[in-house]
C-alpha cells in the first residue's frame, strides 16, 4: 500500500471554554506506516486524548488535514465517520467497556451488527478472535464472570473482529494489576508481530516503552521520543 | 437496494431482540412503565365491547318485543278527542294492519279481604293483545272479545297481586275490589314477559282488564294510545304512511293529533345514544394512553442517561445514529405494544364478565381491537422518538467519557 496508514497534517483543535478557546492540539505533525507499533506517551491534560479522539474518528480537527489509509477524514459528516470506526478502527478502551448484559462472544460480535454482517458469519468471526485471545473456554461467560485481564482480552477480541486496518489502545492497561497489564502488553506485540498496526496513548512510561516507537505529547505539542528495545520486552 | 433492504431488515431483527431482553431485564420497571398504557387499553376496549354488548342485547329485546308493530298516542283535536271502537275497526280493515291493542292505563286500590294495595298500575287491553302475546297468561284465561263488547269486570293479575292479596289462596275465580268494585279473577300473568327492557321501560301492568271496562273506570270514551300490529312482511315505514294518512282523514286533517313511533325508530335513535356515550367514554380512556404515553417516554430519557456509555461504545464501534435511534425506537414501541396487547387481553376479559354478569351478549369487536393496538403502537413510537433521537445525537466522545 501506497503512503502511510496514518498522516496528519498541521492538526489543530479548539474547545470553546466558556468566553475563552482552549487550544489543545497545536500544529500537530504525526505519521504512523502501517506495521508499526507507536505509543503516545504524555500526562493527563496533554490532549493525548483529543488526538485519540481524533485518529480514532469520533472527533474532527479544527484545522489541519488527516488522512486515515488514503481517505481524508476532518471534513466527513457522522455517519460517515460512523463507517471509517467500523472499517478501519479497532478500540481499545482502559476499562474494557463490555456490555453487562452480554455474553463474551455476543459483545465480540458487536461491531458486526453494525457493519451489517449476518448472524452465522458473525458468530463465525467472534469465536475466531476468541480463540485467537486465547478464551475460547469463555464464550459463553458474562463480563461479571470474567477476571480483568479477561475482559480485556475480550475487549482486544472485539477490537479485532471487524479486522480494522489500526488497533487503537487507550491506557488499555489502566485498570489491570502489573502481571495481567504485562500479560495484555505481550498480547498486542505478537498482534503487532503479526502484521497489525497498533496505536496506544499511555501516561505510563513503562508501558509506552512496550511500542516500537514512541512519541510524547506535552501541552499539545507532539515531539519524538526514543524508541524502547525493539521487539524486546525491557521488563522482564 | 435488495442488499440495503436486507440490511435494514437484518438491524430491524438486531434491534427487536437488543429491545426485547432490555425490557426483559427490568421487568419490574417496564411492566410499571407500560401500567398506563395497560389500564388505557383495557379502559377502550372494555368500554367498546361492552356498549356493543348492550347495544346487542337491546336490539335483540327490539326484534322480540317491537318488530311489526307501531305505537300510536293521541292527543286528539277539539272535535275528536281519541279513538273510538269504529275508528279501530277501520284501521283493522286496512292491508298493513293485522290487529290493533289499545292502552287504556289507570290507576287504582286494589282490595281484597282484609287487605289492600294502592296506586296500582291497571290496563286495559283487548283479546288481540293476548292474541298477539303468546304465553302472557300463566294461569286461567284471556280476556274474550265477549268480555270487551260487554265490558265486563273480569281481570288479569300478576305474580306480585297474587302473593300480597291472595296469599295461600288460588286467586282464579276469586272476587276482588278494585276502586270499590268487584272483579272476578280470570287469570294469572306470566312473569317472564315483563322482564325484557321494552316492557320496563313501558311499565309493565299489575293487572290488566278490558280496555271496554278500563274506558269506563276512567269515565272515558275514547282510546288514546293504542299499538298496531302489522300484517306479516309489511314495511314498518310505508305502514305508518299508509295510517298517518287513514287517521288524518279520522281528526280531518287537523294538524299534530297523533304521533306514530316504530320501533325501529325507537332503536335508532337509542343506538345512536349509545355509540355518542361510547365515543365519549373511548375518548375520557384515552387520555390515560395519553398519560401512559408520557410515562414510557420519562422512562425512556432515563434510560438514556443510563445508558448513555453503551450508545457511546456503540457509536465508537461503528453504529450510525439512526441505528442507534431504531434502536431506542423500537424498545419504546415494544414497550408500549406490550402494554397495548396486554390491556387488550385484560379489556376483553373484562368485559367478558360484565356481558356475563348483566346477562348481555359479548361480542368481540375487531375494530376495537384493531384501535387499541394502532393506539398503543402509535403512542410507543410518538413518544418514544424524542428519547431515541436524544440518543441517536449523543457525541460519541461525550458518552464514552461518561464510563
Amino acid at each position: 500500500m501506497a503512503g502511510p496508514l496514518i498522516s496528519m497534517r498541521d492538526i489543530n483543535k479548539y474547545y470553546a471554554m466558556g468566553e475563552e478557546q482552549a487550544h489543545i492540539l497545536k500544529d500537530v505533525n504525526l505519521s504512523v506506516a502501517s506495521g508499526e507499533y507507536l505509543s503516545i506517551l504524555g500526562p493527563s491534560g496533554s490532549g493525548k486524548s483529543t488526538l485519540m479522539n481524533i485518529i480514532g474518528c469520533l472527533d474532527t480537527p479544527t484545522s489541519g488535514s488527516y488522512l486515515l489509509n488514503g481517505e481524508a477524514v476532518e471534513e466527513l459528516s457522522q455517519v460517515e465517520l460512523a463507517g471509517i470506526r467500523s472499517r478501519e478502527i479497532g478500540f481499545v478502551f482502559q476499562n474494557s467497556q463490555l456490555l453487562p448484559r452480554l455474553t463474551a462472544q455476543k459483545n465480540v460480535e458487536l461491531p458486526l451488527i453494525y457493519a451489517g454482517v449476518p448472524p452465522k458469519e458473525r458468530r463465525n468471526r467472534a469465536r475466531e478472535m476468541l480463540n485467537r485471545v486465547g478464551l475460547s473456554d469463555r464464550m459463553g461467560h458474562f463480563p461479571n464472570q470474567l477476571s480483568g485481564g479477561q475482559q480485556q482480552r475480550v475487549a482486544i477480541a472485539r477490537a479485532l473482529v471487524g479486522n480494522p486496518s489500526l488497533l487503537l489502545a487507550d491506557e488499555p492497561t489502566g485498570a489491570l494489576d502489573q502481571k495481567t497489564g504485562r500479560q495484555v502488553m505481550a498480547l498486542f506485540q505478537e498482534l503487532n508481530a503479526e502484521g497489525r498496526t497498533v496505536v496506544m496513548i499511555t501516561h505510563d512510561i513503562h508501558i509506552a516503552s512496550y511500542a516500537r516507537r514512541v512519541v510524547h505529547i506535552i501541552d499539545g505539542e507532539l515531539t519524538e521520543g526514543e524508541a524502547g528495545p525493539e521487539g524486546s520486552d525491557p521488563h522482564v | 437496494m435488495f442488499k440495503q433492504l436486507r440490511k435494514t431488515l437484518m438491524m430491524l431483527g438486531e434491534c427487536f431482540t437488543m429491545s426485547l431482553s432490555n425490557i426483559l431485564n427490568n421487568r419490574v420497571r417496564s411492566f410499571l412503565t407500560v401500567l398506563g398504557i395497560l389500564i388505557g387499553v383495557t379502559a377502550v376496549i372494555a368500554l367498546i365491547t361492552t356498549v356493543s354488548g348492550f347495544s346487542g342485547t337491546l336490539s335483540s329485546s327490539f326484534m322480540n318485543m317491537g318488530a311489526g308493530t307501531l305505537s300510536v298516542s293521541v292527543t286528539g283535536s277539539e272535535l275528536k278527542s281519541g279513538m273510538t271502537a269504529e275508528d279501530f275497526e277501520a284501521l283493522t280493515a286496512l292491508d298493513a294492519v293485522q290487529g290493533i291493542t289499545p292502552n287504556v292505563s289507570l290507576r287504582s286500590r286494589l282490595s281484597k279481604g282484609g287487605k289492600y294495595k294502592t296506586n296500582v298500575s291497571i290496563t286495559g287491553k283487548n283479546y288481540f293483545y293476548f292474541l298477539k302475546t303468546e304465553g302472557a297468561v300463566e294461569r286461567g284465561r284471556p280476556i274474550h272479545p265477549t268480555d270487551e263488547a260487554s265490558s265486563t269486570f273480569v281481570c288479569l293479575i300478576n305474580h306480585t297481586i297474587m302473593e300480597e292479596l291472595f296469599y295461600g289462596v288460588d286467586p282464579i275465580g276469586e272476587t276482588m275490589y278494585v276502586d270499590g268494585v268487584p272483579f272476578l279473577v280470570i287469570g294469572v300473568l306470566a312473569d317472564s314477559a315483563s322482564t325484557n327492557l321494552v316492557s320496563i321501560m313501558s311499565g309493565s301492568a299489575s293487572v290488566v282488564i278490558p280496555y271496554t271496562t278500563a274506558l269506563k273506570m276512567n269515565n272515558a270514551n275514547v282510546v288514546t294510545s293504542f299499538t298496531v300490529y302489522l300484517a306479516d312482511g309489511a314495511d314498518s315505514e310505508k305502514a305508518s304512511a299508509t295510517l298517518t294518512e287513514a287517521m288524518d282523514r279520522m281528526f280531518s286533517f287537523e294538524e299534530d293529533c297523533f304521533t306514530i313511533t316504530t320501533m325501529s325508530g325507537i332503536e335508532d335513535t337509542m343506538n345512536s345514544m349509545l355509540s355518542m356515550v361510547s365515543t365519549l367514554l373511548a375518548g375520557i380512556a384515552s387520555i390515560a394512553l395519553v398519560v401512559g404515553g408520557i410515562g414510557i417516554m420519562n422512562m425512556m430519557l432515563t434510560t438514556v442517561t443510563e445508558r448513555t456509555m453503551e450508545i457511546g461504545l456503540k457509536k465508537a464501534l461503528g453504529a450510525i445514529p439512526w441505528q442507534i435511534q431504531l434502536q431506542f425506537l423500537m424498545e419504546s414501541f415494544l414497550l408500549s405494544m406490550i402494554g397495548g396487547l396486554l390491556g387488550v387481553a385484560l379489556g376483553l376479559g373484562l368485559s367478558f364478565t360484565l356481558c356475563r354478569v348483566m346477562g348481555m351478549t359479548f361480542v368481540i369487536s375487531p375494530s376495537a381491537i384493531l384501535l387499541g393496538v394502532s393506539f398503543s403502537a402509535a403512542v410507543g413510537i410518538i413518544f418514544g422518538w424524542a428519547p431515541a433521537r436524544k440518543a441517536s445525537r449523543l457525541n460519541p466522545i461525550d458518552a464514552l467519557r461518561a464510563m
